[in-house]
């Protein structure tokens, strides 16, 4: 399938041609089968997997309880110290490969981290996974072996904060119209311009950044680098004062002249897009399990308040019309937990296969659908605690805040329909 | 040259603390079936103590052996004293413990340790100083009482000195009392002992490559005979609200009236 045919208006189609199989094999590539899972990976059993869930729980219990959800959202600061904890637990090298002190669990595992930390406090939960996944995961798959010596330990261990910057002022849906160049000099890239909505923006040691070095090639001009925040010329502007997720610090980027070493390419030059895309299915799917978490929080909170709380003499918990929201909560939760672990759990079980690649429309539909429950899962805490749940002492509150941005962030709902959408057209054409 | 340790930790898989117990239908024994459990609050710090003993390096720790004596799922609890240090674990399989009737009681808990004592080697056993379940405070007490050890309880600070004596000081209800005795001994753990450490998911990992040997009660040869019959658990009476006075006489005039004062 060649890519001369796609209208280049209608940018998001790029999405699908990423996803084209007539790809060039690179002999330059560390990888030899195009696998999302490290060297050795073996999908873990239903007890492994049962028992991470409770060994993040103990750990949320220890370090991530109410008082530092809530101070980090009123806040608006990321608890510094939480990254060396996560390091030493082992939270932050899920997917990546045991030399680089990884874990090589694999996605399933990752989910379940991530909806735990973000049942915990949903902001430490975004920005664990635009390090963890985001970032690091995106090094695991298309670093080569330099760079993962170089970059993965440190950001494994929590001593590093790594983010990725793809989104800019003018370019969000529209993302591969971004207008960040490199302009290639002796020894490497000189980058101008900016990025917008960086979680761990502000905080972050090393960036995947995506820039055009030929920008007359619009999506085949785009090539990932990896930045170090030390390098002269780079800044962030501000970090934002957000609606929600308030302490997963978010900024706005600025690079003047920025010098990145040769060394420092990510993946092949103008191919940027290949490192996106692979990147974006699997980002999805993991952060996913973010509204996950949510969900699960506003069920923790409204169980015991509505059989706690008594009017007419009764817990209102007995009363039908709140047991029909607490059975909405609920299956809407088990609903999106179900779809996002099963494609978790595909994704991990087909790990040997060559060329595996995630579902898009399953990794766009899990998130599409977790997002758009966890909103409706939390209005309806708020209302289930009525005047209390109006008051900013109980988390309700900031549990509808944070929800609302997953249904923004990775993607918007709209262009998730979209991708699901286009993914079909895709399949019927080609099967005429 | 100090005598190296040869550690047993025995750990007990309780209700998990943060748990609101509840009591069965027949009134017999507190609901376990499909409770969160966990490891014995307590039996934390015994592992946490031993695993900061062999950091310390003096007197050095040879070996650190946990013990659980339990269903099968006793394995888990097992399995994260290996991730904070333990080297290896013996399970002792008891089938259906946990309903009250057929848990071993703390005397039969003592026999076995301190048979296990006597095969595996052991100079030196750091229990909790009670299970948060029954509340018992007896266990180790009476292993010490069988084996003819010293032993130190409520411990919140555990000291060698280079001749093979232990100094520990005890949190007792007029303060504090230290007391010294040679190896081997029994401690049991109390709170401000130490703060256990969180088993990583890297250690959990290494954990699973540990040995946990299975084993059963008759392979000890403990008699294991119950001698007590929990005739009936209830919870208790819901609290009463309370009154409120309107200024300090008033509490006063209260306090007198209820003859506290």
């Amino acid at each position: 399938m060649s890519h001369s045919h796609v209208p280049r208006s209608i940018t998001n189609t790029i999405r699908q041609v990423g996803r084209s199989r007539a790809r060039p094999f690179h002999p330059t590539f560390q990888r030899a089968a195009s696998t999302k899972h490290p060297r050795g990976f073996v999908p873990p059993t239903i007890d492994d997997l049962a028992e991470l869930r409770e060994r993040v729980q103990e750990f949320n219990r220890r370090e991530i309880p109410e008082e530092v959800a809530a101070r980090t959202d009123r806040e608006n600061n990321f608890p510094s110290d939480i990254w060396r904890k996560f390091g030493e637990a082992g939270f932050l090298g899920i997917t990546a490969d045991e030399d680089y002190g990884g874990l090589a669990m694999g996605y399933q595992a990752h989910c379940i981290v991530m909806e735990e930390i973000s049942k915990a406090s949903g902001s430490i939960g975004l920005s664990y996974a635009a390090h963890s996944q985001l970032c690091i995961n995106q090094l695991s798959l298309n670093g080569n072996n330099d760079q993962k010596e170089r970059f993965l330990p440190g950001l494994i261990s929590g001593q590093k904060v790594g983010a990725l910057a793809m989104s800019e002022n003018s370019a969000g849906s529209d993302v591969v119209s971004m207008r960040t160049t490199a302009k290639a000099v002796s020894g490497g890239w000189v980058l101008n311009g900016s990025k917008m909505w960086i979680t761990n923006g502000p905080d972050a040691d090393y960036i995947v950044v995506y820039a055009k070095t030929e920008p007359e090639k619009g999506s085949k001009g785009i090539t990932a680098f990896i930045l170090d925040s030390s390098a002269p010329g780079f800044s962030c502007a501000r970090k934002l004062d957000k609606l929600g997720m308030r302490g997963s610090n978010t900024g706005e980027l600025v690079f003047e002249d920025v010098f990145i070493p040769q060394e420092n390419l990510l993946g092949q030059v103008n191919h940027g897009v290949r490192v996106l895309m692979e990147g974006l299915d699997i980002e999805r799917l993991v952060l996913s399990a973010g509204p996950l978490g949510l969900m699960s929080s506003a069920l923790a909170l409204v169980l015991p308040y509505t059989h706690h709380r008594v009017q007419f003499s009764t817990p209102i918990a007995h009363n039908q019309l709140i047991q029909a929201k607490l059975a909405d909560m609920y299956t809407k939760y088990r609903a999106s937990s179900s779809y996002t672990y099963s494609v978790a759990a595909a994704l991990d079980s087909a790990h040997s296969t060559p060329n595996n690649t995630p579902s898009t429309k399953d990794c766009a539909g899990a998130i599409l659908y977790a997002a758009e429950r966890a909103t409706e899962c939390a209005l309806d805490a708020i209302q289930l605690m009525g005047g209390m749940g109006y008051v900013n002492e109980v988390p309700a509150g900031r549990l509808l805040r944070d929800a609302k941005l997953y249904e923004i962030g990775a993607g918007t709902s709209e262009i998730r329909r979209i991708v699901v959408g286009r993914a079909f057209n895709r399949e019927h054409n080609e099967r005429r | 040259m100090p005598t190296p340790l040869k550690i047993l930790v025995p750990i007990k898989r309780v209700i998990d603390y943060a748990v609101k117990p509840r009591v069965n239908k027949a009134r017999t024994a507190v609901e376990t079936q499909g409770v969160k459990h966990s490891m014995n609050p307590f039996d934390e710090l015994s592992i946490e103590a031993a695993v900061q003993m062999r950091e310390r390096k003096n007197p050095p720790v040879d070996d650190i052996l946990a013990l659980s004596a339990g269903p099968a799922k006793c394995v888990d609890v097992l399995r994260t004293a290996m991730a904070m240090g333990a080297d290896r674990s013996i399970h002792v399989e008891i089938p259906d413990a946990g309903q009250g009737q057929a848990e071993l009681e703390p005397l039969g808990v003592a026999k076995l340790l301190a048979t296990v004592v006597a095969e595996e080697g052991r100079n030196l056993v750091i229990l909790g100083k009670q299970s948060i379940d029954d509340d018992s405070n007896q266990t180790g007490q009476m292993l010490a009482g069988l084996l003819g050890w010293g032993q130190a309880t409520q411990a919140s600070k555990i000291e060698f000195d280079d001749g093979d004596r232990v100094s520990v000081t005890r949190e007792v209800d007029g303060g504090v009392d230290t007391v010294r005795f040679p190896l081997p001994g029994v401690i049991t753990t109390d709170l401000r002992l130490n703060e256990p450490r969180y088993a990583s998911l890297p250690n959990i990992m290494k954990a699973k490559k540990k040995k946990l040997e299975k084993k059963s009660l008759s392979d000890y040869g403990v008699d294991e005979g119950r001698r007590l019959k929990t005739l009936k658990v209830e919870e208790p009476p819901p609290r009463k609200g309370g009154g409120k006075v309107d200024d300090v006489d008033g509490m006063i005039a209260k306090l007198k009236e209820l003859g506290a004062i």
